[in-house]
């Protein structure tokens, strides 16, 4: 299954490889053309008819993670994160170290050995380590070396009510979204952009959305979802199952509201649940895209996701269908001639 | 003479960050007859040109103003919201705010032990509604609304919501219309979503690929009691850009506007702004790179219902403008 092969592979901003690997083969059948720039974008294009507008949809294809930053002389590992990450959630936690995906666990000091202010706070990044069995810093050099990456350990799970637990929902979602989406005919040209490094600073969408200079771009990804206990309803974001969720505003994008109106209203006509993603601080690939050259108009649609930025995000595939539904609904909706620019 | 009908207008209009469409039509329809040709980008800047064989020069004054986005109604009509821009909650604070079919709101508290755990988050906008019902027949989530405080001019002073920056459109659109004898081609640029981030200064620069860039803002100034330290007063002149946290004005454009003001005995001060920029910052760093300055107005109050200029202050940055762009 797409989504799990997505998933269950390891790509930190700037190491993108296994990703970028699994997508290309999967589109390869679907699109006029593949290139790889000279960031590690992925750019494939497919042909719409002439009169039409180009229309950019980018998903990124790294995930938050950590790096190899030094190795003491017990052989254990110190880390340094890649990306936003709650280091409260980061001790016990299975990883895989570099390419031969060492197995490793997140460890600190034990409980019994703690003293009282130390229980008390949450545990710092510099007070964890990657433990990975080896018995010397000799033995761990032999498989590790500095700058490996490191992902998190967890499987692909479905469980509940037609509910996903996995990490890196945020955003190979999007991807899988746009992956499905290639697979369908339009008259209107698609610029496919699987981007690297949104998780540190959308950098790859920057080079990506200059170089594609789109008519209108769209942004597909996993956002915040709060929906949960002690989280009061005006702070949820977006809820679980409620479907799709467009963007109004985060911390990089005032998003056009008559675009992101339109998409809305076109779920609602056909049926297809759909939400407003409610502002919040982060941002994604839009930032940079919609700030391009002259500028470039950009919405955003997103699958919701507990638990973000964790080895366990969870997900609604109900949520998902409706992401993939929406956009083929939009894409089909425009018209000759919309959107281009002079 | 202060054109009070136009301020008054471009003051009172609404327009937060990424809803300028309103303000931008009440500037196309003041500037049409004075430019050789006016267009709209992609993001909603508005461009008009006056054409000339000389330079290149962009001129950017911000459309947008701060403002809110509601992001829940409650069971009871009540309405959360979340900022565009910088909206400090202690000046928020039962201000009243304004959308944009003209309902009017105010913005209340949850009760709070300490006034200083004052925050976005505790705050609401109460439309006088009763329900829910009731409300969303009125105001939506994702709607903006700006605050409101009407414009007051009295003697020297002026006193309003939004001179942050619509007192730079004023001055831009007052420059555009004393254009005499301009060797250069001027680009005036209303820009949109400056309290957001320069955003449209960065795309509008991309496009009018300037020679020079000038921006018009405003800036906080020194002399309030028990201020900060800072040497720019309010009624002492325009003031000449030194740097802020997005720019360090170009020494060329730098000495060009130092040495207009001196010329024509136009009443200047330097100015060194710690915390704040303005689309200077994004216009110099377009393409290869752009010298860029900034004519501002000194300001008193940024950011709140009761923003203060002099007069005095807007006719001398007015006409160190006209003055720079005939050079």
């Amino acid at each position: 299954m797409l989504l799990k092969r997505l998933t269950d592979a390891c790509g930190m901003p700037g190491g993108e490889g296994e990703v970028r690997e699994i997508i290309i083969e999967e589109i390869k059948p679907y699109v006029d053309d593949i290139k790889i720039d000279r960031l590690g974008n992925v750019i494939a294009t497919k042909n719409g008819k002439p009169g039409y507008p180009k229309v950019m949809i980018a998903a990124h294809m790294d995930e938050v993670g950590l790096m190899v930053k030094s190795i003491d002389d017990g052989g254990f590992i110190k880390f340094a994160q890649a990306g936003g990450l709650d280091e409260r959630i980061l001790v016990s936690k299975p990883v895989l170290v570099g390419k031969n995906k060492i197995q490793g666990v997140i460890g600190a000091k034990a409980i019994h050995l703690q003293e009282k202010d130390e229980r008390e706070t949450p545990l710092k990044t510099k007070q964890l380590y990657i433990d990975i069995g080896a018995k010397s810093k000799e033995d761990t050099e032999k498989l590790v070396k500095l700058g490996d990456y490191v992902a998190f350990d967890s499987e692909y799970v479905e469980f509940g009510n037609n509910l996903i637990k996995a990490k890196a929902l945020d955003d190979r979602a999007g991807c899988a979204a746009l992956i499905e989406t290639l697979k369908h005919n339009y008259d209107v040209t698609i610029v496919a952009a699987f981007t690297v490094q949104e998780e540190i600073g959308l950098r790859g969408a920057t080079v990506a959305a200059y170089n594609i200079n789109p008519d209108i771009a769209l942004v597909l990804e996993g956002t915040l979802c709060s929906d949960v206990s002690n989280v009061p309803e005006q702070s949820y974001i977006t809820k679980m199952g409620d479907g799709p969720a467009i963007s109004l505003m985060d911390s990089r994008t005032l998003f056009p509201k008559n675009l992101a109106k339109r998409i809305f209203d076109l779920a609602v006509k056909n049926g297809v649940d759909i939400q407003y993603r409610l502002p919040s601080s982060g941002g994604n690939d839009a930032g940079a895209i919609h700030t391009t050259r002259e500028g470039i108009p950009c919405a955003a649609i997103s699958v919701p996701c507990r638990y973000i930025h964790s080895p366990s995000c969870v997900m609604s595939k109900d949520d998902f269908e409706g992401l993939k539904k929406v956009i083929k609904l939009f894409l089909e909706d425009i018209k000759e001639g919309e959107y281009i620019r002079d | 003479m202060i054109n009070k009908d136009l301020l008054k207008k471009l003051l009172e209009t609404f327009g937060p960050s990424g809803n300028e469409e309103t303000i931008r039509e009440v500037i196309r329809e003041e500037i049409k007859d004075y430019a050789d040709e006016i267009k709209v980008d992609a993001l909603g800047n508005l461009i008009a040109i006056k054409k000339g064989n000389g330079k290149k020069i962009m001129v950017a004054s911000h459309m947008d103003e701060i403002g809110i986005m509601v992001t829940n109604i409650d069971e009871n009509g009540f309405l959360r919201f979340t900022n565009i821009g910088g909206v400090s909650p202690f000046t928020a604070l039962y201000q009243r705010v304004m959308f944009a079919d003209g309902t009017m709101g105010v913005v209340g508290m949850e009760k709070l032990d300490e006034m200083k755990d004052l925050a976005l988050s505790k705050m609401f906008i109460d439309i006088g509604a009763n329900s829910k019902e009731e409300a969303v027949k009125r105001v939506n989530v994702g709607d903006v609304a700006c605050f409101y405080a009407p414009f007051i001019q009295d003697g020297d002073y002026i006193m309003s919501k939004a001179l942050d920056d619509r007192i730079g459109c004023y001055v831009a659109i007052e420059a555009l219309k004393a254009l005499k004898d301009c060797p250069n081609e001027v680009h005036f640029v209303f820009t949109v979503q400056e309290e957001v981030g320069l955003r449209g200064a960065k795309t509008a620069a991309y496009g009018v690929d300037p020679d020079m860039g000038i921006a018009i803002d405003v800036t906080m100034t020194g002399d309030t009691p028990k201020a900060k330290t800072m040497d720019v007063k309010m009624g002492k002149g325009t003031a000449i850009k030194i740097k802020d946290r997005s720019v360090l004005a170009h020494p060329t454009v730098k000495k060009l506007m130092i040495e207009t003001a001196k010329e024509n005995n136009i009443p200047y001060q330097l100015e060194i702004l710690d915390a704040g920029g303005t689309d200077s910052g994004a216009i110099h760093l377009t393409k290869s790179g752009v010298p860029s300055g900034v004519i501002s107005v000194p300001c008193r109050y940024v950011h709140s219902p009761s923003e203060m200029v002099s007069v005095k202050d807007v006719e001398s940055s007015i006409e160190l403008l006209v003055k720079v762009l005939e050079k």
